[in-house]
């Protein structure tokens, strides 16, 4: 080293580079960074020839451990499914009106069914499944198409008025705008809310009650009990699917309303249909 | 100061150091080869987007609600992008495929949910609740923190534009056929008119979704966007794909 690169004062060479008087010190790294930097680079040579990296002509390098993203997530989900397996496959098969005399299996189909719920079912039903205004309450016991466990499993399984499953439950209200004109809409309306035990004009009700059986009886049932093969909501009591008072009443008739349901057969197993089916039918109002 | 053969070398940076021209030239050689390397292979390895059977170019009225679902940013808060991983598989569904974003423009991918992932929201819910829940969230998801997009149906469309918009989309690689790009305006009034003559648009586009989707007599955004949204992920048939696990 010669005197002309030393730094008096510090003792230490400098690179030379002058900028107006001002010199560089040549310090050298610290030695615990620059291995640290060689050790990093030997990792990701090790790295990149047992992990996927680099693109060769037809694809990447696949690695010598032969890992895969799509390979991790479908081990880890079989691994799942795996350890499942023995209660999953009872419960897929087992008798839905006999699932509860298998206290384990039945429990296992409760918590799984209400995570089924949450995921599926919440965003219309509601997440504590009290439903919304055209999307019916699952904790009381009234049910539009039964809440015995088989008829809430095949709702799910079908759905209700869709276009997808051929098995849908199915029933179509007709719109009655063109077919009463407004006085009898009218008394219909009144009828209704006899039936149903609120306020109501009784003279306008009495005449309604005619119309009543000519037009809704069919489905609704002449006292207006509802029938549960066409879905069709009981009437005298005060819970509604889209709201009883006049308003409401007077709009459903005219239009009609068609509640849809999709069917979830596609997206879930025969063992998530069956459990969702569990949980539904134990939160209050299972028949 | 004795100069050895290695430092000789070493001092050549100084030539690069000393010419800003040269050592832009330089950076600029760099990058590129860098650049090269990345991005090159995407574009001939043939496992980058593997083919799967199913896809199709969005309908005119799909496209339309596409540009709608931009325009209002729904993609701020939602992804369209199942990863493959286990919690998100068996929420969403099966992991996204590269192919099923191949005519987007530009794609929805992301990985941060301030609401639900959408990329297999399709046939999920009614027509009806998508109604609802456009106009307001908190009338059927009490707990949710979207704001209401009511407005959608009381704004009429007509597709004036839509015909320019299919072109546009060729233009940038979408393979439209000028039979598709032709009837396009025809094709994005039948897939809301269930009473329709739609065989045509169907053949055109399988698996499109035909519905009145608002429920309202005149054809709006609220219609355009959720047909958009009903076909989401629906394309491709999961139950007879197998896939290659190199990836």
């Amino acid at each position: 080293m010669s005197d002309e690169n030393l730094d008096k004062v510090t003792g230490v060479n400098t690179t030379g580079h002058d900028w107006d008087g001002i010199k560089e010190l040549n310090n050298p790294l610290p030695r615990w960074w620059l291995w640290t930097l060689y050790a990093c680079i030997v990792w990701a040579i090790g790295y990149s020839i047992a992990y996927p990296a680099w693109p060769m002509i037809s694809g990447a390098t696949t690695g010598l451990l032969g890992y895969s993203t799509r390979g991790e997530v479908a081990k880890n989900i079989a691994a799942v499914e795996a350890a499942n397996a023995d209660l999953t496959n009872r419960l897929a098969e087992v008798e839905l009106a006999s699932l509860a005399d298998d206290p384990e299996l039945n429990r296992f189909a409760i918590q799984a069914g209400a995570s089924v719920f949450r995921t599926n079912c919440s965003q219309c039903h509601g997440s504590g499944a009290a439903g919304a205004v055209g999307y019916p309450n699952l904790l009381d016991d009234d049910w539009l198409w039964g809440g015995d466990i088989e008829a809430i499993s095949l709702t799910v399984r079908h759905g209700i008025r869709n276009e997808i499953d051929p098995d849908a439950r199915w029933s179509q209200m007709p719109a009655f705008d063109e077919v009463l004109v407004d006085d009898e809409i009218a008394s219909l309306v009144a009828h209704v809310q006899n039936i149903s035990g609120q306020d109501h004009d009784a003279a306008l009700a009495a005449a309604g009650a005619e119309l009543f059986l000519e037009n809704c009886s069919a489905c609704h049932g002449e006292e207006g009990m509802g029938n549960k093969d066409l879905g069709a909501p009981n009437l005298t009591d005060a819970i509604w699917l889209y709201g009883g008072s006049a308003d409401t009443l007077e709009y459903t008739i005219r239009n009609a309303r068609f509640g849809i349901m999709p069917p979830w057969t596609p997206r879930l197993s025969d063992a998530q249909i069956n459990a969702v089916a569990a949980y539904v039918h134990q939160l209050g109002g299972g028949e | 100061m004795a100069k050895s053969k290695s430092e000789s070398f070493l001092s050549k940076h100084q030539i690069l150091e000393r010419s800003p021209t040269l050592l832009l030239v330089a950076s600029l050689l760099v990058v590129t080869v860098g650049g090269t390397v990345e991005i090159v292979p995407l574009f001939y390895l043939e496992n980058t987007i593997e083919k799967v059977e199913g896809m199709r170019p969005y309908s005119p009225l799909e496209l339309t609600g596409r540009d709608i679902y931009v325009r209002e940013g729904c993609y701020v808060c939602h992804s369209q992008m199942v990863r493959p991983m286990r919690d998100e598989v068996e929420r969403y569904g099966h992991y996204s495929l590269a192919a099923e974003s191949m005519y987007d423009h530009p794609f929805q991918w992301g990985s941060k949910r301030t609401g639900p992932d959408l990329a297999r929201v399709g046939g999920r819910y009614s027509d009806a609740w998508h109604v609802d829940h456009l106009s307001n969230p908190q009338s059927v998801v009490p707990e949710s923190i979207m704001p209401k997009y009511a407005f959608l149906k009381e704004t009429v469309i007509d597709g004036k534009y839509v015909t320019d918009l299919l072109a546009t989309n060729r233009f940038v690689g979408v393979p439209y056929t000028d039979e598709m790009i032709e009837v396009a305006r025809a094709d994005f009034a039948v897939q809301a008119d269930p009473e329709g003559d739609y065989d045509g648009l169907l053949e055109r586009y399988p698996g499109a979704v035909v519905s009145n989707f608002d429920g309202q007599p005149q054809l709006t955004e609220m219609d355009a966007l959720i047909a958009y949204l009903q076909m989401l992920g629906t394309l491709v048939d999961f139950s007879t794909f197998t896939p290659d696990a190199s990836r």
